[in-house]
């Protein structure tokens, strides 16, 4: 058998994972794993300037195509440096290895320089991790983790590596385990019979359904029966902020996103509909608005392949737990098999009701001579993309203006950090992407906030030559927070305003990268057209947006789905 | 409502702190842990005492504890037939004959034993439920004085054919 050090058995451990990209930042800890990652010609490493940043591009990596993503960190700020992003992750259900450098093990315990307990401090914010204590345990610790990351619901898995179970001088038998199997982990993939039968049942039964699709979905490539079923069944589709793409967003049954910053058709369908089935949506606090209120004459259908999903914030009369996919899958053949239909007479009624709801036109904005309106901003990408790129964000206004405004057309399109808010996200995310889809354009739609938490990576994107868009909506002010203080705290700007934004094509040109500032709506489109056709340049768009627009749709705190701002003088009625 | 947990988990390192972790980091409330290796090395066994207000909360706690990667089994024991025991030691001054004699007494009604002895100082042994060795601390502070008290904590099993096995 073949002989390798500890750290030699990592390197050719993700080799024989079939991990070709890895992201991350060498130091004391971990220049065992370095060097064998130098002497590898299989591996792609690349280095990053923060390893929040690692996190993002390895998460983002994982988003964009459905593989794990993969870090690896030195000890102690190494490590906790990533812990935003693992937390990031762990919120949006995202397959991620993470490999933390660690001190000796005769030093654990001791304080010793770089020491953190990593296995400690990620606790609460990984799926599961492990701590090896001698080079022989590598091969099976990373095998496990790849496992555990990647199935059930997928999370983030951390292996703490002492520096001397490394040790280039004591060489082990190598044999990198073909399966892994553990006895108190089998995650449920099929959907149990009768309750299929039961959803079957009720589906076609309902006069008012929704399909309530969210990020599980698309986590388990279920966007085909997605489509089959809602075809079908002629049933309306809403999607979570992690949802969008896993149903065409033109698709004429799409009745937009829900929630906080819903569509006003989305919200009210569930308000008023007599059966909600969610595939892979949690009932998150920024869908339901207030519980107590929470869609009144609804019948609860939840597929989640994740047990403490179900039932955790509103009751489900009809739990499935499964993974989207098959247990839809399961549904379509059952409905093939028996030729259930629902009453299309019901249905069509329904449809009437959904349209004049759709009728109110509740994303339409009005534009100003003036001022750059960001929803103007999205739609021109939507244009000069023709709806192709992959389009991550950070998080804010920009975000759900993003959301709302360029339909995705397939999922693993939109990547944007919905669970834990994650501003500094979109720029390491655009990264990532980029290295996973060289010849795809991607952009990332940012604030003039969120940009500054992870600028510092414009540097690794010259030293990869990762040719991404920047697309700023400038608005000298975390607007977000500006908005929030307008409308429920007197108009109290506390801290939300930036009062030294800096010269950001300057800041770009300093990176050897491209910077465009846009001031007027004319100089819009001809700047993302350009920032596209360079398609080996970074190019930063800065686009001075009015600084006073909101983000309408907004729910109204404590109301039920149904209540809603419309605009600065609008509302539904309580 | 008090509720027993059992669970049966993997006898590894971090498996207690994830356990520990999850109640802390969801807001739950241990009143009492119990864990220990069961006749197969490579298993733990807890049983967790606690308090939860409805049973939504409790089914939740069941769900995230099963959850985790090393747990095996998680079951209920309060609604089924059940045994739970305490183990309690505790040690108790006593200034003259007539209070040795009764400590002696109150332990032999409580069926206690004790398991160490100075001139003054008994150290008594007691398991039951929890209830009974509240009682028997209640009725021994008025025959001496309490010096130390340490309570294993809730240990439980189901009655019957039901097991919680590997």
């Amino acid at each position: 058998m073949e002989m390798l050090s500890g750290a030699e058995m990592v390197v050719r451990s993700l080799q024989d994972e079939g991990i070709e990209h890895i992201f991350g930042y060498p130091g004391g800890s971990v220049l065992d794993i370095y060097d064998a990652i130098f002497q590898s010609d299989k591996i792609e490493h690349y280095l990053v300037r923060h390893e929040q940043a690692a996190v993002h591009m390895a998460d983002a990596y994982s988003r964009a195509t459905g593989k794990v993503g993969c870090v690896l960190v030195t000890a102690g700020p190494g490590a906790t440096n990533c812990i935003t992003g693992i937390a990031t992750a762990y919120m949006d259900s995202i397959p991620l290895v993470v490999l933390s450098g660690q001190v000796p093990t005769f030093w654990i315990g001791d304080d010793a320089f770089q020491e953190t307990d990593m296995i400690g401090v990620s606790r609460p914010v990984v799926k599961h991790s492990f701590s090896c204590r001698t080079a022989q345990e590598i091969p099976i610790a990373i095998k496990k983790a790849f496992y555990i990351a990647s199935t059930g619901r997928p999370g983030p898995v951390v292996i703490d590596l002492p520096k001397d179970v490394q040790n280039p001088l004591n060489k082990f038998p190598y044999e990198y385990p073909k399966s892994v199997s553990l006895r108190s982990y089998n995650p449920t993939l099929s959907g149990h019979k009768g309750q299929i039968k039961r959803a079957v049942t009720a589906l076609t039964k309902a006069k008012k359904p929704v399909l309530y699709v969210g990020g599980g979905a698309i986590i388990a490539n279920a966007s085909k029966q997605v489509l089959e079923l809602a075809e079908k069944l002629n049933l309306p589709v809403t999607n979570t902020l992690m949802g969008l793409g896993s149903f065409p967003g033109e698709h004429k049954q799409f009745i937009g996103m829900l929630g906080m910053h819903g569509t006003y058709e989305a919200n009210l369908s569930m308000h008023n509909a007599d059966l909600i089935f969610a595939c892979g949506a949690r009932f998150d606090d920024r869908v339901t608005n207030n519980v107590e209120k929470f869609c009144p004459n609804a019948k609860i259908m939840h597929i989640d392949i994740d047990p403490t999903s179900i039932s955790k914030n509103i009751h489900a009369d009809l739990p499935i737990v499964g993974s989207v996919e098959v247990v839809l899958q399961q549904m379509l053949d059952l409905i093939e098999e028996t030729k259930a239909t629902n009453d299309s007479k019901s249905i069509g009624a329904w449809w009437d009701q959904i349209n004049e709801w759709r009728a109110k036109d509740c994303l339409a904005y009005k534009t100003s001579a003036t001022h750059i309106k960001p929803q103007q901003v999205i739609q021109c990408l939507y244009k000069v993309t023709k709806g192709d790129a992959i389009v991550t964000s950070d998080v804010g206004q920009h975000q759900m203006v993003a959301a709302q405004y360029y339909p995705f057309k397939e999922p693993r399109q939109w990547i944007n950090s919905g669970g834990a808010g994650t501003m500094g996200f979109g720029l390491p995310a655009a990264m990532g992407c980029k290295i996973a889809f060289p010849d795809r354009p991607v952009v990332c739609v940012t604030g003039d906030g969120s940009i500054q938490m992870n600028i510092q990576e414009l540097s690794t994107c010259m030293q990869y030559n990762i040719p991404v868009v920047i697309l700023l909506l400038n608005n000298r002010s975390l607007g977000m927070v500006k908005q929030w203080q307008k409308m429920f705290y007197g108009g109290r700007q506390s801290h939300s305003y930036m009062d030294s934004v800096p010269d950001f094509v300057k800041l770009s040109e300093a990176y050897n990268h491209i910077g465009i500032k846009v001031d007027t709506i004319d100089e819009l489109e001809p700047a993302l057209v350009r920032a596209f056709e360079l398609k080996d340049r970074v190019v930063f768009i800065d686009v001075a947006i009015d600084p006073e627009e909101h983000v309408y749709p907004m729910q109204i705190k404590f109301g039920s789905m149904q209540d809603m701002y419309l605009s600065k003088t609008e509302q539904t009625d309580a | 409502m008090r509720r027993i947990i059992s669970v049966l988990l993997e006898n590894e390192s971090g498996a207690l702190a994830r356990v520990v972790g999850l109640f802390a980091q969801r807001g739950y409330n241990i009143e009492s842990l119990t864990v220990a290796p069961t006749n197969d090395k490579t298993l733990s066994r807890m049983t967790i005492t606690t308090d939860v207000v409805n049973t939504a909360t409790l089914e939740q706690m069941m769900k995230q504890l099963h959850k985790l990667v090393d747990v095996l089994r998680v079951s209920e024991l309060t609604q089924t037939e059940h045994v739970e025991r305490e183990l309690l030691l505790i040690k108790v001054r006593t200034v003259n004959t007539e209070a040795r004699e009764e400590v002696k007494r109150t332990c032999d009604i409580y069926r206690g034993q004790i398991v160490d002895i100075t001139q003054t100082l008994y150290t008594i042994q007691l398991t039951g439920a929890g209830s009974k060795l509240d009682a028997f601390i209640a009725t021994i502070n008025d025959a001496g004085e309490i010096v130390e008290v340490v309570r294993s904590g809730v240990c439980g099993i189901a009655r019957g054919d039901k097991a919680l096995r590997g």
